[in-house]
């Protein structure tokens, strides 16, 4: 359970600590920044590392650098200077996203040794925000995964169950907050990789309008889908996070100049008229076979608090879903084709030893360092684009990309939000779908149209399973409605007793 | 349209070196499966007829008078600082601090 009253109890509820409350607790002086740095390292050192639970969330930690921030932080509050909106909050970053001073793998052998010369936009924010960053989080190889099993470092265990998966590819960040070693994370999200380990591990977690967040920094996979979110433990502290990551930024040609709302405002209406009025779309196409009987009734529950806090709900049709999987697939892949070229061995991380020529130096070092995963969808990827095949995969998937976001354009004509599920089912046990490419590929099917059409999303929590397994249900918003969509998913956390961060 | 049902041996090794990539020989047969099960399940895209629907390559253009506001402005193009050199070279396999090194580029 998330407390509200963290303020002074920091050592007693430090695994549901929350952004509010950390800020309050360290501008109070009724603990330092410090302080709550040292002790989430402690619970990492317990339950993160070979000792303790394992759960593997961490590639790397980032302990000076995180202890000078801290001491910052401290010097500011001792001073009784206003304390900026992350102060003081622990902080980690999923391991595709580049931190001077630590290593960037992207989950790969490929990029071993590699020390990044630069911070990432994202992470150069959240620090001038007053994050402290505590390290970077495991993830699966290029991002590329919905389970957390393709990282090559190895995988993450779902803190609430631990035979279970975490969800991928950001499933060191969902694991991370849900275990109480970070109170905040970053991840990615290319066709789920935040929204669905978010519902796995039972936390909240946003995919921003592509173009809302930079990502100068990101190791990137899917350019025309790759976007970077937040995950927290409720939907305030998610809010908080991106209006400090949202924004122009000069160094990202694709990232938006248009105003950033104002997330946090949003959700301070009364209760009783956050969402009185909306009109939300409940897709049809979503809740058909496959859906996990406990999860429809969870989300139904969700929508019926929806209507009783004063929404109205309208049944709409998204029509081409069934064809999102497919789309996505070749699209992502083709793209990764190209993006991950430039990995050669002659620039960054590494190099096969004892070859003889250029060429063979380039096809060991990527056999070596990729994969199987990384190399099944480059080889798709390159076979979509290559001649004779081109207008038959990659020119008919990017037509049929036009008409599922043509289905959310109309959509959002009549409806002010969408509500869907994010997962097909619960957190799957570890090994349960490695053999089976296309099976791993469906777990997707929920959450890739949102990413093809660029529309933004949020994965909340709305119950559990009988097993206790945590279930998520899916908001999604028009493009730059990050503001409606936020207040549904408080209406829906609400619901659940669960809303917090008022510290 | 594309042959969907059939990958064969030789189109997963012709395309494995378009891509750079060696695969060993255990590794080719897993691949031609698993990509022929992919295709398989892409095959279904033929069931749209698409003929009069114009290819989407991010979502920008699909705003329309709003593109200007999704990133289709470009940055001047003055000079500035950028990452230090040595800092980028020292993240190289194999550098003398002004250039990559790598070996033999010309094959006999």
């Amino acid at each position: 359970m998330i407390s509200s009253q963290l303020a002074g109890r920091t050592e007693t509820v430090l695994g549901t600590a929350t952004i509010q409350g950390v800020r309050t607790a360290v501008a109070s002086g009724a603990v330092t920044a410090t302080t709550v740095a040292e002790r989430h390292y402690a619970k990492i050192a317990a339950e993160d590392g070979p000792e303790g639970k394992n759960i593997h969330s961490f590639l790397a930690l980032s302990k000076q650098r995180a202890l000078a921030q801290a001491a910052k932080i401290d010097a500011m509050a001792a001073k009784g200077e206003e304390l900026p909106p992350l102060a003081g909050v622990p902080v980690g970053i999923k391991d595709v996203l580049v931190m001077q001073g630590s290593p960037a793998t992207a989950g790969s052998k490929i990029l071993q040794g590699y020390m990044p010369p630069y911070d990432a936009t994202a992470v150069q924010r959240l620090e001038a925000a007053g994050a402290v960053l505590l390290g970077k989080l495991n993830c699966d190889e290029f991002a590329m995964g919905s389970s957390n099993e393709n990282s090559a470092y190895g995988p993450v265990l779902n803190p609430r169950a631990l035979d279970r998966v975490p969800g991928g590819s950001s499933g060191g960040s969902a694991a991370a907050v849900a275990a109480g070693f970070c109170v905040a994370t970053l991840g990615t999200d290319t066709g789920g990789s935040i929204r669905q380990p978010a519902a796995f591990c039972g936390v909240v977690g946003v995919l921003p309008t592509y173009g809302r967040v930079s990502r100068y920094g990101l190791i990137a996979f899917a350019s025309s889908l790759d976007r970077v979110g937040p995950l927290a433990t409720n939907v305030r502290d998610a809010a908080t996070m991106l209006s400090v990551l949202a924004g122009h930024d000069a160094m990202d040609a694709t990232s938006s100049e248009r105003p950033v709302g104002d997330y946090v405002g949003a959700l301070e209406k009364p209760p009783d008229q956050l969402v009185r009025g909306l009109r939300i779309g409940v897709p049809a196409e979503y809740f058909g076979e496959g859906l996990d009987p406990e999860i429809r009734a969870a989300i139904e529950k969700a929508l019926e608090g929806l209507r009783a806090a004063g929404c109205e709900l309208k049944t709409i049709s998204l029509p081409h879903t069934k064809y999102a999987i497919p789309t996505y697939y070749v699209i992502a892949t083709a793209e990764a084709s190209a993006n991950l070229s430039r990995f050669d061995g002659v620039r960054f991380g590494l190099r096969a030893d004892g070859v003889k020529t250029l060429s063979a130096m380039f096809r060991e070092t990527r056999d070596q360092g990729f994969g199987a995963e990384v190399k099944r969808r480059i080889l798709l990827g390159t076979y979509a684009l290559s001649a004779g095949y081109y207008d038959a995969y990659y020119l008919k998937a990017q037509q049929v990309r036009t008409l599922l976001t043509r289905d959310f354009l109309a959509a959002f004509a009549e409806v002010d939000a969408i509500v869907s599920p994010i997962t097909p089912t619960p957190a799957f046990r570890l090994g349960e779908k490695t053999d089976d490419p296309v099976q791993m590929y469906l777990e997707d099917i929920y959450s890739v149209a949102a990413s093809l059409a660029g529309i933004c999303g949020i994965s909340v929590p709305c119950g559990e399973t009988k097993a206790g397994l945590p279930i998520g249900v899916q908001v999604m918003g028009r493009h730059f409605d990050e503001e409606t969509m936020l207040r549904v998913a408080l209406a829906i956390e609400a619901g659940q007793g669960r809303s917090a961060g008022n510290g | 349209m594309a042959d969907v049902a059939g990958v064969t041996t030789d189109e997963v090794l012709r395309v494995a070196e378009l891509a750079n990539l060696d695969l060993t020989a255990e590794e080719v047969p897993r691949m031609q499966r698993d990509l022929n099960a992919i295709l398989g399940h892409i095959a279904q895209l033929n069931e749209l007829d698409t003929s009069d629907v114009p290819p989407m390559a991010q979502v920008g253009e699909m705003l329309g008078a709003e593109a200007e506001s999704t990133g289709a402005s470009l940055r001047e193009d003055a000079v500035r600082p950028s990452l230090d050199r040595k800092a980028v070279m020292a993240a190289a396999p194999e550098s003398d601090g002004r250039f990559f090194k790598v070996p033999k580029v010309i094959e006999r």
